[in-house]
C-alpha cells in the first residue's frame, strides 16, 4: 500500500484531534478561570469547591480521570436514576478540560496575586469594588504572566488529546492503531502520525505567541 | 479655622505591638493646604493611608467631613464601618502615591476616564472631556494615547495628579509625591501641586521633604515624629523659628542633606 492512502483517515482522525484540543484547550481555561478567581474568593463555599476541584484534578491521572467519567459515571446515574451516559467526544473533551482547568487554575491564582499590592490600593483609592479591581485592574495585568505557562499547558494538553483513543474516539492516534493493525506497517504510519502532531504543535505555539503578545502589548509599548 | 474637614480623634494605629500612631489629634480645615514633614518611620504616610481607607484604626475616631470615617453610627454608638460606608466616604479623598501606581495596562486618557466611568457612572464622553481638560492642565495633552511606561517619573506623576482629580474629591492627598523622581523632573511636579493650591478650593494634605515647596504652599505645616505631633504653625513660624528642639535638630539635618 502506498503510504499516501493512509494519508484520508489519518488526517480524519487529525481534525478530530484538533476539535478535541481546541474545545477542550478553551473550555479548561473557563475552569481555569473560575476555579483560580473561586479559590481567591472570601466566600467560604466557593473556595471549597475550587480547592478540591484543583486538588482532585492535579492529584489524580488523566487516564483516570476518563475512565470514570466514560465508564464509572454512568454507572453511578445508573444507581441514583440519572442518565449518566457520556458520548465519548463529550467525556474526552470533559476529562481534558477539566484536566487542563485545574493546573491552569493555579496559573490563574498565582498570577492575580501577583500583581502588586500597589496596583490594589490605587484602584481602592479611586473607589472601584473589588470585582471591578479584578476585572479591568487585576486581570488585565495578570493575563500576560499566564500566557507562557498556559502555552505550555495547551501542548501539553495536544499531546493528552492521544489517551481518548482508548474511549474509542477516531482520533489521530485510534486512526494510527487502526491503519496499523490492518496494514502492520508501523514505521510509516507513525512516522506520519509523530510530523502531525509536531505540526499542530508548532501551530499552537504560534498561535499562543501571537495570544501572549496581544494581551501584553502595553508591556513592550515604547521599548 | 472653619469646620475641620479632617479630623483625627485619639487615634491609636498598631502594626502588631508596635505603636505607629498614639492617640493622634490632628485636623485640617476645609480648603486648608496642610504639609506634613517628619523623619521616615514618623507615620506619616499611615495618617494618609488611613484617610483613604487603605489601612484602617485600632482605636479612636476619625472624621471625614463630620462623618466618622471608619465607624458608621447606629443608635447613637460607633460601630465599625460597612464596605458601604468606607465607598460612600472615599467619593470625598483623591491621593497621590509616592510610586504613582498608575494603571500600567491603559494609555493615559484611560488611566483618567476608567474610574469616572465605571464607578462614577459618567459616558465616555464626559469622562473624555473631563480627562482631556485634566491633561491640558497637567501640561500633558500630547502624551494621552501612551502608555505610562513610555513617559518619564515626572509625567507619570503629573498623570497620577491628573487621575485623582478626574474623581473630582474634596480633600487631596500626595503622600511623597516626588520622593522617587529624578532631581531634574521635580520642579514640573511641583509646579502642578503648586497651582492647585493657588488656583483652587480644594483641601490639600501633603506630606514633603521639600521644605522650600511646603513653605511656598502650605497655611500650615506639621512635624511629626514618632506619630505624634511635635509641633505645628504657619510655615514662616515653624521654619524660621521652630519651638521644639526636636523640630530644630530635624530642620537642621534635612538642611544639611540639601546643602
Ligand atoms: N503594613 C505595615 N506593617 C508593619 N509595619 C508598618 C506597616 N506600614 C508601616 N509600618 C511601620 O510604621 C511606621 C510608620 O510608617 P509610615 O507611616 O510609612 O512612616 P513615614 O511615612 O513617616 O515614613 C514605620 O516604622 C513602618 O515600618
Ligand atoms: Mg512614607
Amino acid at each position: 500500500m502506498e503510504w499516501t492512502s493512509y494519508l484520508p483517515p489519518l488526517l480524519e482522525g487529525a481534525w478530530v484531534t484538533v476539535q478535541l484540543a481546541v474545545y477542550s484547550t478553551v473550555l479548561g481555561a473557563v475552569f481555569a478561570f473560575a476555579a483560580g478567581i473561586g479559590k481567591l474568593s472570601h466566600n467560604r463555599l466557593i473556595s471549597g469547591i475550587s480547592v478540591v476541584y484543583i486538588e482532585v484534578f492535579r492529584g489524580t491521572s488523566l487516564l483516570v480521570q476518563l475512565f470514570w467519567l466514560y465508564f464509572a459515571l454512568p454507572v453511578a446515574g445508573q444507581i441514583i436514576g440519572i442518565d449518566l451516559r457520556l458520548p465519548p467526544v463529550v467525556a474526552g473533551i470533559l476529562a481534558l478540560a477539566l484536566n487542563i482547568g485545574a493546573y491552569g487554575a493555579e496559573v490563574v491564582r498565582g498570577a492575580i496575586q501577583a500583581v502588586s499590592r500597589s496596583q490594589r490600593e490605587a484602584a481602592r483609592a479611586l473607589n472601584f469594588t473589588p470585582r471591578q479591581t479584578l476585572r479591568w485592574i487585576l486581570i488585565p495585568q495578570a493575563l500576560p504572566e499566564m500566557m507562557p505557562t498556559f502555552g505550555n499547558l495547551a501542548i501539553q494538553n495536544l499531546k493528552d488529546t492521544a489517551l481518548v483513543s482508548l474511549i474509542s474516539l477516531g482520533d489521530l492516534a485510534f486512526r494510527a492503531e487502526q491503519i496499523r493493525n490492518f496494514t502492520q506497517d508501523s514505521t510509516t504510519i507513525y512516522t506520519i502520525v509523530l510530523f502531525m502532531y509536531f505540526g499542530m504543535a508548532l501551530v499552537l505555539t504560534a498561535m499562543m505567541k501571537l495570544l501572549e503578545r496581544s494581551v501584553g502589548r502595553w508591556r513592550t509599548a515604547g521599548t | 479655622m472653619s469646620d475641620p474637614i479632617i479630623k483625627f480623634d485619639k487615634v491609636v494605629k498598631r502594626f502588631g505591638n508596635f505603636t505607629v500612631l498614639n492617640e493622634l489629634d490632628f485636623e485640617v480645615g476645609t480648603g486648608e493646604k496642610v504639609t506634613i514633614i517628619g523623619p521616615s518611620g514618623s507615620g506619616k504616610s499611615t495618617v494618609l493611608r488611613i484617610l483613604m481607607t487603605l489601612e484602617n484604626i485600632n482605636e479612636g475616631v476619625v472624621y471625614v467631613g463630620g462623618e466618622p470615617l471608619w465607624h458608621e453610627r447606629k443608635n447613637g454608638a460607633l460601630i465599625p464601618a460597612s464596605e458601604a460606608h468606607l465607598r460612600k466616604m472615599r467619593e470625598q479623598l483623591g491621593m497621590v502615591f509616592q510610586q504613582f501606581n498608575l494603571f500600567p495596562h491603559m494609555t493615559v486618557r484611560r488611566n483618567l476616564t476608567e474610574a469616572p466611568v465605571r464607578v462614577l457612572g459618567l459616558s465616555k464622553s464626559e469622562a473624555r472631556n473631563r480627562a482631556d481638560e485634566l491633561l491640558e492642565m497637567v501640561g500633558l495633552t500630547d502624551q494621552a494615547d501612551k502608555f505610562p511606561n513610555q513617559l518619564s517619573g515626572g509625567q507619570q506623576q503629573r498623570v497620577g495628579i491628573a487621575r485623582a482629580l478626574a474623581m473630582r474629591p474634596k480633600v487631596m492627598l500626595f503622600d511623597e509625591p516626588t520622593s522617587a523622581l529624578d532631581p531634574e523632573l521635580v520642579g514640573e511636579v511641583l509646579n502642578v501641586i503648586r497651582r492647585l493650591a493657588t488656583e483652587h478650593d480644594l483641601t490639600m494634605l501633603l506630606v514633603t521633604h521639600e521644605m522650600q515647596f511646603a513653605r511656598q504652599v502650605s497655611d500650615r505645616v506639621c512635624f511629626f515624629d514618632k506619630g505624634r505631633i511635635v509641633e505645628q504653625g504657619v510655615p514662616d513660624q515653624l521654619f524660621t523659628n521652630p519651638r521644639e528642639e526636636r523640630t530644630r535638630e530635624f530642620l537642621k539635618a534635612v538642611l544639611e542633606s540639601e546643602a
